[in-house]
């Protein structure tokens, strides 16, 4: 019965040899993919491997170069996103494509609206929301508004609403990102169902957990090209770390809790005086809303207290508190046994605050500051001379920082925007760690960035630990958390709703927390 | 370093042969010939001393609107209100001229007349600012209402009281009035052109320094490109932003100086006449780079004095038109033109 047999070709999709560049990136340069019909493919890679432009090419949002694009057997190169639509394929992009403002269902027409007599009929585009949420098993209630969703369900509307256009090809760009381990089963479930169906599925992802869980077959892409063809059955997560960058990785997973004990700090300094105390801490979002509702932790010398959590939770305003981005409505915060609660920016900074914020775009870099601007950004006062800024001093820093965490292209001259994500990164890494400093927020530290990146990252972060820093680490990314923590918290409805010491910290516990099922007054305890 | 520049000049030399294109085919219309109103245009600007001076009038007081633009635009903020801060700072100016004793070295009234005509300027700006940063009130907004606000009161000080009977003008202005071009060389007989041109070669060189040499340049830029990422660095957002808008503002009132202390030696009602809003078109066509300022203003004043010399063959309103047309071709071909560039640079 199944679909393959009724056709001549059994490939849903087969790219060959696809070029494509942007001005002097060559995002993808000889890309090839070929999808079975009726399978889950992962297509992996580091971030910049050119995976998400491939796909974009296959949806019609990019026009390759050069090469070939087949679907369903039929020619397509270089078609337009409405031919995409119109032939079954399906993208959903990591950032969500919504109107806030309107309902489930509006959403789920918007482009191709219903009409009766004239007007929009938003109760046949509900019912028909309602009857595809039962068949796929994509929980949505079509008359709320997008923007009380929480991003787990943003997703599920946005998987609903490709599937609603009709796509039987379902391109998933690294949907994990934003969810919870059980809102993660739940997709699993989701998508093997579709599979069941005969309906097609690419992932692409950079975890490969989620690769030998989910996927049949695996495509690997680096810097641009496709470097291997995997069977999912046959291979193992390191072979495929191999494939990806090129070399022997040792992989964030592959921490024990018994290295980590090796790598604790000495007891003498986990013992000494907290340098980060926050006490009773309440945060009001933008919109004036609590979120972050009465947290009290600390952390001490030569520890990393790691913040799991789904993001929105409060983990953002938190952060923003401690570093004096947002005014905290009640509580105490102190940095090196100092009351910062209502000090500027700078003055945390002069007292050893370092911050690695979430968003290396919007807050970690001014993207048109050169690489030697960027830095100096937030140590701007240390690198004058009167009012004038001292140029031979900032390209000095620039040079030294440069060499010291390898960030490439080693020009202090070029745009932050010319860099690559994991280079990005790097730049802010070594401003805020390449200075004098006692606390350390790292938020989201390796959002983004490749694997040789990552594993840079998290050796500076032991290191800085070693060399009894102070470090908060917020993460969506459980593994990381639990890779590089000491003590684990988990941060759920603006609370901190379970603190655990390292060796009782395991997904199965944590799990429930980061849900609310458990920790929550009136919740069960798990 | 050599991309940079290309990707800054080329959308305006793109933008003005477009404009020369529109120009010849407005002219024809006329049943003139391009080349000649052309001829005519130069020897008209460029080709007598006379011209030469009106066009570095014209290009003074441009100069000095276009860096308040300027300045505002890399804080991130759209001034508006050069218009009224160029009044003001003149008004300031001649005030403060009136009162001072007649006889003194303009050596000595000179920074007088700076501090006057920047505070004038300024308290409009900052007004703009402060509004901003401490209200969020948006500056387009209220440069635009304090444009009304202020022209409209500056126009009721004079006719109310300052006015000389049968003018819209102060009395004449005796302390430290600064010499024109022509005491100078007897060529420019008749011009405006005076020496405030090099204060306003001066403000572009100080501006430029400013913006890119100094800590507060470095916080005013960075909180243009990103504000998010300026206050996460420490800078005082809010602050950057009233203190931009107060820069703009005494940039833009300086140059009222051109007029009342360099030209006329009086204040009069209205006597911008449309510079503050040229502004911002030899702004964007500048790039916002204090160099690409003085430059635009160069090629704005140019067309403004060459619409009169041509007046005769084609109406000068042809020039308000290819004036537009460079406006709208700069706005528009920015990104355009950059994206043309990666595509060649990727060949």
């Amino acid at each position: 019965m199944s679909m393959a047999n009724q056709s001549p070709s059994p490939l849903a999709i087969r790219l060959t040899d696809i070029h494509k560049s942007f001005g002097p990136v060559r995002a993808n340069r000889g890309a090839s993919i070929e999808v079975v019909r009726g399978e889950i493919h992962a297509l992996v890679g580091e971030n910049g491997a050119g995976k998400s432009t491939l796909m974009r090419v296959l949806s019609g949002m990019y026009a390759p170069d050069s090469g070939r694009m087949e679907v369903n057997g039929r020619e397509v190169t270089g078609w337009s996103t409405a031919d995409a639509i119109a032939a079954g394929v399906g993208m959903v992009h990591q950032h969500f494509m919504l109107v806030p403002t309107l309902t489930v269902a509006e959403n789920m027409m918007l482009g191709r609206e219903l009409t009766r007599s004239g007007q929009v009929d938003v109760a046949r585009a509900a019912r028909e929301t309602a009857e595809l949420s039962r068949t796929t098993g994509l929980a949505v209630r079509p008359e709320r508004k997008v923007s009380d969703l929480s991003v787990g369900e943003a997703q599920r509307v946005e998987i609903l609403k490709t599937l609603y256009r009709g796509a039987t090809v379902l391109i998933l760009d690294e949907p994990t990102a934003v969810l919870s381990p059980p809102e993660i089963r739940e997709l699993w479930h989701v998508l093997r169902g579709m599979r069941e169906r005969g309906e097609t599925i690419v992932l692409i992802t950079h975890k490969l957990g989620e690769v030998m869980e989910i996927s049949d077959t695996i495509t690997v892409m680096r810097q641009g090209r496709t470097v291997d063809r995997l069977r999912t059955v046959d291979t193992t997560p390191g072979e495929i770390a191999r494939a990806m960058v090129g070399r022997d990785v040792q992989l964030a997973a592959q921490f024990t809790a018994e290295e980590l004990e090796r790598t604790s700090p000495p007891r003498t300094l986990a013992d000494a005086a907290p340098l980060l105390e926050v006490r009773d801490l309440v945060v009001d979002d933008a919109r004036g809303l609590t979120a972050v509702n009465g947290v009290t932790f600390s952390v001490h010398p030569g520890e990393i207290l790691g913040i799991a959590g789904v993001e929105g939770n409060g983990q953002t305003e938190l952060l923003e508190a401690l570093a004096g981005l947002r005014r905290a409505r009640s509580g105490t915060i102190h940095v090196a046994r100092t009351d910062v609660t209502s000090r500027p920016v700078k003055e945390r900074g002069d007292l050893g605050l370092s911050h690695i914020p979430e968003d290396r775009h919007a807050r970690g870099l001014v993207l048109d500051y050169s690489v030697a601007e960027n830095l100096v950004l937030g140590q701007q006062h240390r690198f004058t001379r009167g009012v004038r800024l001292d140029q031979q001093e900032i390209l000095a820093n620039a040079r030294r920082q440069i060499e010291r965490f390898d960030i490439r292209p080693d020009d202090p001259g070029l745009a932050a925007r010319a860099l690559s994500g994991g280079n990005q990164q790097k730049v802010v890494i070594a401003r805020e760690m390449g200075r004098d400093f006692q606390v350390l927020l790292a938020a989201q530290p390796t959002r983004g960035v490749d694997v040789g990146a990552i594993e840079f990252i998290h050796a500076r972060l032991r290191d800085a630990r070693q060399a009894g820093k102070a470090i908060l680490l917020v993460s969506a990314d459980l593994g990381e958390i639990l890779a590089l923590s000491n003590r684990v918290a988990v941060m759920y409805g603006g609370r901190l709703v379970t603190i655990v010491p390292r060796a009782d910290a395991t997904e199965e516990v944590l799990g429930p927390y980061m849900t609310g099922a458990a920790g929550q007054p009136g919740a069960n305890a798990a | 370093m050599k991309a940079r520049l290309e990707e800054a000049i080329l959308p305006v030399v793109v933008a003005l042969l477009i404009a020369a294109v529109v120009g010849d085919a407005l002219i024809l219309s006329f049943g003139q010939n391009p080349g000649a109103v052309y001829r005519l245009l130069f020897e008209g600007t460029w080709g007598n001393a006379y011209g030469l001076g009106q066009v570095l009038y014209k290009t003074t007081t441009l100069t000095f609107t276009g860096l308040a633009v300027a300045v505002g635009l890399r804080a991130g903020l759209f001034n508006i209100g050069a218009e009224s801060q160029l009044a003001a700072g003149g008004f300031v100016a001649a005030l403060v001229g009136l009162t001072l004793p007649t006889g003194l070295p303009s050596l000595l009234t000179l920074p007088v007349y700076l501090v006057a005509a920047a505070a004038g300027g300024a308290a409009v700006g900052g007004v703009a600012g402060v509004l901003k940063a401490k209200a969020g009130a948006h500056e387009v907004i209220t440069t635009i209402m304090l444009n009304f606000i202020v022209l409209a009161l500056l126009n009721y000080f004079i006719v109310a009281d300052l006015k000389v009977e049968g003018t819209l003008h102060t009395q004449p202005i005796h302390a430290g009035a600064l010499p024109r071009l022509s005491d100078v060389a007897a060529a420019f007989h008749g011009s405006a052109a005076n020496l405030v041109l090099l204060l306003a070669v001066a403000a572009a060189l100080m501006t430029w320094w400013f913006l890119f040499r100094t800590k507060r340049g470095f916080e005013l830029r960075a909180t243009g490109l990103q504000p998010g990422a300026a206050e996460y660095g420490g800078v005082d957002v809010g602050a950057v932003w009233w203190r931009a808008m107060a820069l703009s503002g005494a940039l833009a009132g300086i140059g009222g100086l051109n007029f009342v202390l360099g030209y006329k030696h009086y204040y009069e009602d209205s006597f911008g006449a449309g510079a503050g809003f040229l502004g911002i078109a030899v702004a964007i066509v500048g790039r916002n780079h204090p160099l690409g300022v003085v430059l635009a203003a160069l090629v704005f004043a140019t067309m403004s004095q060459g619409g009169l010399a041509v007046n005769a063959m084609v109406p000068k309103q042809i020039f308000d038109v290819l004036q537009a047309v460079v406006i709208i071709a700069v706005a528009a071909s920015v990104p355009e033109v950059r994206r043309v560039l990666r595509r060649t640079a990727a060949a």
